[in-house]
This record gives structure tokens, C-alpha cells and sequence, in this order.
């Protein structure tokens, strides 16, 4: 690796301008906290809390165990051998994603809960309980294990197939590949998005709250929704951002520091793909089972419901177009902005290490880290000081949504940087290209792989934002996530189907895509 | 295997150029009830709501069409919209908070950041129904009963107040949501009616009865419908309003329990912000939710109490406003809510 350069001067300003608007609600907890520093230590050094993240813990690991158990044979099954449909599994796999994670956990009560659906096609008298860790497990690893599938795939499409082909030349059996030569590239990759994972899981309420498991985002619900405690609730917070910057250790640990790209010259040739054989059978049989309970029961409910919600005219088609519309247009400039902005903060950890680059990068997860409704605060509280011109524009929304999502953006632009040998880039330098010139020549183009899997997980979370486009979009602005929630805050579950359903149509577009995109040569 | 062109990256990008630009050359179509809202500059006033468009929709539309005036809503949790305005001080764009729970009026008041009404719009509701201090008015009023499924439970089995269902033959069957503030609301009052130690007790033998706990009252709801629990300590219309939906086979029924404080008057309420520039059109929408034309509104469809003299409730409202107990004063004290939250921690509830 090249010792540790200097990175230009434009590249840390974007970065260091990038880590400074993600850091702002954590600036705003710190604020909070200072107003009332005795009040804050004791709310976040109780045996409550302690106990309480220990539980938050225990569910993140399992969450991130099972996705890594579910993202690793979904992806390599998907891009790397003959299985019969192997872009509609990869894109059925990956829309669960574009589920909030309350109307999944309302959706797998209704399927798979107490006098739910399976109960009554099964005719029994009871079935195990979901409610609980299992099922808030069951829910959050169903719908975010595409975190980790997306960037896998886009890894595994740029996996040398040479190092492979050579092991199986020495007649090494597939596995044995597999796990010798495949595995360790994957290594920077997995640990990346398994950090995601782990960031949505403590983050989320959604899915713990409807399937009754305390987790730590609970505590910062009791802290607002019932005292209105605003120096508890930015304690608590402060917490999950300190827990944030110990997953961040984990996973660069995870990552550890071995270069992965690929030291000889030529470019990439097309990957021979696998052939199953017979074992295509039983490979068939796991992604149906995946697709069946992450993808085709939830919708199928959604479904269901959506036809009663027709027959009864609850919803005008014409309505839920515009929603559309504003979903998309939002979803659509953060996923641009945040690839773009994650790009600087990327290649900055990875191209030139350094204290500041590594810096850049840990405040530029923040966000991420903190449940939607201190994001929200955080950015009335400084946008009302500082520019209140924009207070509640589409301008703040998006960007407020893009430092909410920015290191979903950041993981796998990195992971594919980490791919790519320094050395391409050195000889462009080398033959008296400018760094920004090399930077528009060669870094975008070959990371671009990364820049779409990131884009497009900015796009998918976007599509599904609710509590800071409540708060943050210009009056009267809705979204086909907002009317989800208006729907089902009073238990309207029929009339947001439909909505719902739109959601998924509109996300399954840029997903299908992105699922082509492994198809054509680089 | 190569694919034909063009390349699926580019048409991605292409894609969400496209969309981006889509959306802006609509104007971001804004719908509002108001209708033509692309001009930001309003004669109108902002409404933060915490009650959902359908449950004050109607009233807000009435109110414009008398006062040819626009009236712009946000809507999102009351609990975040009380939080947001705390964050925006003086700044806030509103001009009138409608809180679905006291709890959150309660504190944007002690913010500081609530006018006082002037006496006509107080005295439009009893004073058990609005601020002492007259920060803010009561609009409608949610009772806390016992709901129950039909199949399941004779009403006359059902205790006389839901002290007694930490009784053995209730064990497992009772669903509650400790986690909402009408809960806390709840527990609140009866700490200031049979003080702290009686009702820690109660709490924790309801929690050894196995009572289940639900996020919220919907859950509730539909939890007992499904036969998942019994009955539920629940808010009346979450109920009322599936039976008018579902019709007379709609398997759960509510229980007013005579006894002790049995059932609860929770109230929604408004209030006007200080930082207001449209103060007399603040008033004007306040005093027009409290007409009897609004409040008629509120009770048929939502089938909650009108809080506002003079107004018969709904029909369907079997049990006289007058026979309700109602949050005094000190409930909506915040430092109250806190020792609530306390107990019910310590109880092992939250």
C-alpha cells in the first residue's frame, strides 16, 4: 500500500464540509446534553440503560449473524452461477428492503401472529409466539439483510475470477474456493454492510415497539412520548452514537487491513458462472423460502388487504400518483447527493488514510446511528438558528435525509475503492494527469459499481422516510411513506396497502436495474 | 455473457436525473386542503396537528370555507410535534397547536410558548376542560374504558373498576399500553385519587397477571378482536369507530366501569402560539373548532365527547359526560408525568 499520502486540498474540504453538515445531530445532542450535564450522565449511566443496550446488543448481533447467513448464499447464488431466474431472485430479495420495518412487523403479526393468517390456513390452536426477540429478529433481519446483499453483489461481480479459476485448476473443490479465495475478498465488503445492518437494527423503533421488544430506541420514545424530557432523550441518543462509534471499530477490525484488489495488470474478464448441477435444486429451494417469507407473505397480505381497500374506495389512484411523485423526487435527489457526498468521505478513508480522513468518516455515520426523530430536531433546531430561509423546504428535507442515510452510500463505495489497485490511478498520475482529472477519469468510473449500490441504498431507505419528512417537508407536502402513517395511526390497514404497494412498484424500478447492472461487462 | 446496451448504470442515473427534475417541474405537488398552495406566501395561519387529517379534516375545511382563509396543516405524532416546537422557540411558522394527548400541551405551555386565550374561548368549555391557567382549551374528550370481545367475556363478569382485574381468573387475558401517555394519563390520576403506594401495587399485580403490552390502543383493539387477549384498557372511540366500520358483528364492546375511577376523561386540546403574527385568525379557527357545527362533527364521526356547552354527544354515547371523571389540573403537570413514568418503571410496567 502507499504510505499515507496528501490528499488534495479540495477533496478534505468536500470531505471535511461532508463530515460537518453529518455531524450535525450529534452537534445538537451535545448541545442538549450541556444544558443539563448532571441530568444527562445519570439517564445515561442508569442500569436501565446499561441493561437496556446490553438487550439492543444481543438483537444486533443475532440480526447481523443471520443477514451475513442469508446476504452471503443469496448473492453468490445470484451472481456467480447458472440458478434458473437469477435477476428476479436477486431483485425479489432485495425489495423487502423498501418495507418500513413497522408496516413488516404489523404485516408478520397479521400473517404469522396469534389468529393470523397461517394460524387459520393451518387450523391449529396456537402457534409460537412471535412477539418478542424472536420475532423483532425474525422482522429486522428479513428486511434489512438486502443492507448486506446489495453491496455483496456488487462486490461479487468484481471479484477477480482468476485467483478462482487457478484454485479450481489446482482441483480445489467449489466450497474449498469458495471459502479459501472468495470468502477473504468478501471480508471488507461483509464487514461493511453488516454495519449497516447493525446501525438500522439499533436504530430502528418501528419493528421492536409492534412486536414488544425494549430496545434501546424504546427508551428514547418513553423520554419524549411521555415527560417530553428533551435532556433524557439526547442522553440516550448520545449513547447510540457512542455504541455507533464501537461498531464502526468492530467492522473496520472485521476489515481488516490486507489489500484485496488485485496486484496484476489487464483488466477484468467475465466470470464463468458456476455451474449447479443438481445442486440447483436445493439452491431453487432456499431463495423461494427466502423470497417466500421476506417477499411474497408480506405482500401477499399487502395485497389482500389492497383488495379491500379497493372495493371499498378508500384510496384515489390519482392521489397516490403524486405521493409517488414527491417519494420519488425526494428519495431520488438524496440518493445523488449522498452517492456524491460519500464518494469524498470514501475515497478519502481509503485513497489517503489519516487522523482526519478517519474522522471525516466516523462523523459521517452519525446520523445513521439515531432514530429519524433526533435527525429531525437536530436540523430544527440549527436551520431555524442559522437559515431559517430554508426552515421546511425541499432543500432541507433532502438534506437532511441524505446525512440521515449518507454511510448506507459510503460502505460500499469504499468496499469497491478497496477493490480497485491504487497503482491505476498512480500511473495516470504518473503520465501527468491532473488529481481531479484522474479522480473524473478513473476513480468515478472504476468505483462505479459502488457508487450505484450506494445510491440505491440511500434511494430504497428514502422511499420509506417518515419522522423527518414529517417534521422537515414544506407544509402540505406527503408522501406515499407519510400516508402509510396516516393510514395506519388509526388502524387503517387496508386503506395503506395500496400506498404500500405503490412503494414497492416505484423502488422495484432503480433495484431492477441495479440487478442488470452485474449483467454487462464493465 | 454480454448484454445488449444501453448500460443499465447510465439508465440508473438517467433515471433518477429524471425523476429529480419531475418532481421539481410539478412544483412538488403540494396537496393541501386549501387547494392552489405553489404560493408560499399565505393569507393564512399553520396548524400543527397531531390528530390525522381524517379526524379533523372536515372541521379545518369548514373553518375555510367560512373564513375564506387557508388553513395550512402539518401533521405528524403530537409527542414530535411538541418536541419540534420546543426546538423552534420564537421561530416556529405556527400559529395554532392541536395536541391529540395533554401531556404535550401541557409542555409547549410550560415552554413558555403558548399564548393566553382570551375569556370568550375559554368559557366556551366547562373548567374542568381547559387550562387553569388558560394556556389552552379542551376540544374533545376520550374516555378510558374496558374493552372486550363479546365471544369471550359476559359483560357482567367485568369488574367494577379495573383494579379488579389483577384478579387470578383474569390471568394472561388483559392487554394495556403502558408506553402511551393515555395510559400514564390514567396512572397519573390514580395516584392523585389512591396515592403512590396502592397504585405501584396495582401495577405490579398487573404485571405478575401477565398483562400484555401493546404499543398502542389500536393494537389493543385489534389484539381483542382477534381473540389474542380478553379485554383491554383502552380509549372508547378506538372502539366506537371500528363498530361503526365493522357494523353490529363487530365482536369487541366497551365497558364504562362505575366503580372508583372506573373510566377517564382524556382530553384533545388547542392552543395559540405566543410567536404567533396571526393571533385574531389564530383565535378565529380556535373558536370555530369549538362551534357547535365542528363539535357536531367530532362526535358523529369520530364518536369521541364535545367538550364545548351545549353540544349533545353522539348517540351512540351511552354514559353522560357528567358521570366521567376528567384530569384535573395537576395531571397535566409535567413533573407529575415524570413520577407517573418513575412508578411505573419501578413496578416493572415500562
Amino acid at each position: 500500500m502507499a504510505a499515507a499520502r496528501r490528499a488534495p486540498a479540495w477533496l478534505l474540504t468536500t470531505g471535511a464540509l461532508v463530515g460537518a453538515a453529518a455531524v450535525l445531530p450529534a452537534a445538537y445532542l451535545v448541545v442538549v446534553i450541556a444544558g443539563d450535564l448532571s441530568a444527562a450522565l445519570e439517564t445515561a449511566l442508569s442500569s436501565r440503560a446499561l441493561e437496556t443496550l446490553l438487550r439492543t446488543a444481543a438483537l444486533t448481533a443475532a440480526v447481523v449473524l443471520a443477514s451475513i447467513a442469508l446476504a452471503l448464499p443469496v448473492g453468490w447464488l445470484t451472481v456467480r452461477t447458472d440458478l434458473p431466474g437469477r435477476r428476479i431472485w436477486a431483485v425479489l430479495c432485495t425489495l423487502p428492503l423498501v418495507i418500513p420495518s413497522y408496516v413488516g412487523a404489523y404485516l408478520l403479526v397479521a400473517a404469522l401472529g396469534p389468529n393470523g393468517m397461517l394460524q387459520e390456513a393451518l387450523g391449529v390452536e396456537r402457534l409460537p409466539s412471535i412477539y418478542g426477540f424472536f420475532g423483532a429478529w425474525l422482522v429486522l433481519t428479513l428486511f434489512t439483510f438486502p443492507l448486506l446483499l446489495i453491496p455483496l453483489r456488487a462486490t461479487l461481480r468484481r471479484i477477480d475470477p482468476q485467483l478462482e479459476d487457478a484454485a479450481r485448476a489446482m482441483g480445489r473443490r467449489p466450497l474449498e474456493v469458495f471459502r479459501t479465495v472468495v470468502l477473504p475478498q468478501l471480508r471488507p465488503v461483509i464487514a461493511a454492510g453488516s454495519l449497516l445492518v447493525a446501525l438500522f437494527t439499533i436504530s430502528d423503533f418501528g419493528a421492536v415497539s409492534i412486536l414488544r421488544y425494549q430496545s434501546f430506541t424504546s427508551e428514547i420514545y418513553v423520554a419524549y412520548q411521555s415527560s417530553f424530557d428533551r435532556v433524557a432523550a439526547a442522553a440516550l441518543g448520545a449513547v447510540l452514537v457512542v455504541a455507533m462509534l464501537g461498531l464502526l471499530l468492530v467492522s473496520s477490525r472485521v476489515r481488516g487491513s490486507r489489500p484485496v484488489h488485485r496486484l496484476g495488470p489487464g483488466t477484468l474478464r467475465p466470470t464463468q458462472p458456476y455451474r449447479l448441477g443438481r445442486w440447483r435444486w436445493p439452491a431453487l429451494a432456499f431463495c423461494s423460502l427466502v423470497v417466500l417469507v421476506a417477499f411474497v407473505l408480506p405482500v401477499g397480505v399487502l395485497v389482500y388487504w389492497a383488495s379491500k381497500g379497493i372495493s371499498t374506495g378508500s384510496t384515489s389512484l390519482s392521489t397516490v400518483a403524486a405521493l409517488g411523485g414527491n417519494s420519488l423526487l425526494i428519495a431520488a435527489w438524496a440518493a445523488a447527493l449522498g452517492a456524491l457526498a460519500a464518494l469524498a468521505v470514501a475515497v478519502l478513508a481509503v485513497r489517503y488514510p489519516s487522523r482526519t480522513a478517519r474522522l471525516v468518516e466516523r462523523l459521517a455515520h452519525a446520523g445513521y446511528a439515531l432514530p429519524g426523530i433526533l435527525v429531525a430536531l437536530g436540523l430544527v433546531f440549527f436551520a431555524t438558528r442559522a437559515v431559517p430561509a430554508l426552515y421546511q423546504t425541499i432543500a432541507l428535507l433532502v438534506f437532511a435525509i441524505t446525512i440521515h442515510y449518507l454511510p448506507l452510500a459510503i460502505g460500499p463505495i469504499a468496499s469497491s475503492l478497496v477493490q480497485l489497485s491504487p497503482r491505476i490511478e498512480e500511473a495516470a498520475r504518473g503520465m501527468g494527469r491532473g488529481q481531479a482529472e484522474v479522480f473524473r477519469t478513473i476513480t468515478i468510473p472504476l468505483a462505479r459499481g459502488g457508487m450505484m449500490a450506494g445510491a440505491a441504498l440511500v434511494f430504497l431507505n428514502a422511499m420509506k422516510e417518515l419522522t423527518v419528512t414529517l417534521i422537515l417537508s414544506p407544509i402540505g407536502f406527503k408522501t406515499l411513506a407519510t400516508d402509510i402513517w396516516t393510514q395506519t395511526t388509526y388502524g387503517f390497514y387496508e386503506a395503506s396497502a395500496i400506498p404500500a404497494l405503490v412503494l414497492l412498484a416505484v423502488a422495484a424500478i432503480p433495484v431492477y436495474l441495479l440487478s442488470e447492472q452485474g449483467a454487462a461487462p464493465p | 455473457m454480454p448484454r445488449p446496451s444501453p448500460h443499465p448504470s447510465r439508465l440508473l442515473a438517467a433515471l433518477l436525473v429524471f425523476a429529480a427534475f419531475l418532481g421539481a417541474g410539478c412544483g412538488f405537488s403540494t396537496e393541501d386542503s386549501g387547494g392552489g398552495t405553489n404560493e408560499p406566501e399565505t393569507e393564512g395561519i399553520t396548524l400543527y396537528s397531531g390528530r390525522i387529517p381524517a379526524a379533523i379534516g372536515p372541521a379545518v375545511d369548514m373553518h375555510e370555507a367560512e373564513a375564506g382563509r387557508d388553513v395550512q396543516v402539518r401533521f405528524a405524532e403530537t409527542a414530535d410535534l411538541a418536541a419540534t416546537l420546543i426546538e423552534e422557540g420564537d421561530a416556529s411558522p405556527a400559529d395554532v397547536f392541536f395536541a391529540q394527548e395533554p401531556g404535550a400541551i401541557a409542555a409547549v405551555a410550560e415552554a413558555g410558548l403558548l399564548a393566553k386565550l382570551p375569556q370568550d374561548v375559554l368559557d366556551r368549555v366547562p373548567a374542568r376542560f381547559r387550562d387553569p391557567e388558560g394556556r389552552w382549551v379542551g376540544v374533545t374528550g376520550r374516555a378510558r374504558v374496558i374493552a372486550y370481545n363479546r365471544d369471550a367475556v359476559e359483560e357482567s363478569e367485568l369488574p367494577p373498576s379495573p383494579f379488579g382485574l389483577t384478579a387470578p381468573e383474569w390471568k394472561g387475558r388483559v392487554g394495556w399500553s403502558p408506553a402511551t401517555s393515555s395510559m400514564q394519563e390514567y396512572v397519573t390520576a390514580l395516584r392523585a385519587r389512591y396515592g403512590d403506594a396502592r397504585t405501584k401495587r396495582w401495577l405490579e399485580e398487573m404485571v405478575d397477571n401477565g398483562a400484555v403490552s401493546f404499543p398502542d390502543n389500536v393494537t389493543i383493539r385489534d389484539a381483542i378482536a382477534k381473540g389474542e387477549i380478553d379485554v383491554g384498557l383502552i380509549n372508547h372511540y378506538y372502539v366506537a369507530q371500528a363498530i361503526a366500520e365493522g357494523g353490529p358483528g363487530y365482536p369487541v364492546a366497551v365497558y364504562f366501569p362505575p366503580g372508583g375511577l372506573g373510566s377517564l376523561m382524556l382530553l384533545t386540546s388547542v392552543g395559540v402560539l405566543e410567536s404567533s403574527d396571526r393571533e385574531p385568525e389564530a383565535l378565529e379557527f380556535v373558536r370555530s373548532l369549538l362551534s357547535p357545527k365542528s363539535q357536531a362533527f367530532f362526535t358523529t364521526s369520530s364518536k369521541e365527547y364535545p367538550l364545548a356547552r351545549g353540544v349533545e354527544p353522539d348517540p351512540s354515547l351511552s354514559v353522560p359526560i357528567g358521570e366521567i371523571p376528567v384530569s384535573d389540573s395537576s395531571l397535566v403537570d409535567l413533573k407529575e408525568l415524570q413520577g407517573t413514568i418513575d412508578l411505573m418503571k419501578e413496578a416493572g410496567a415500562l
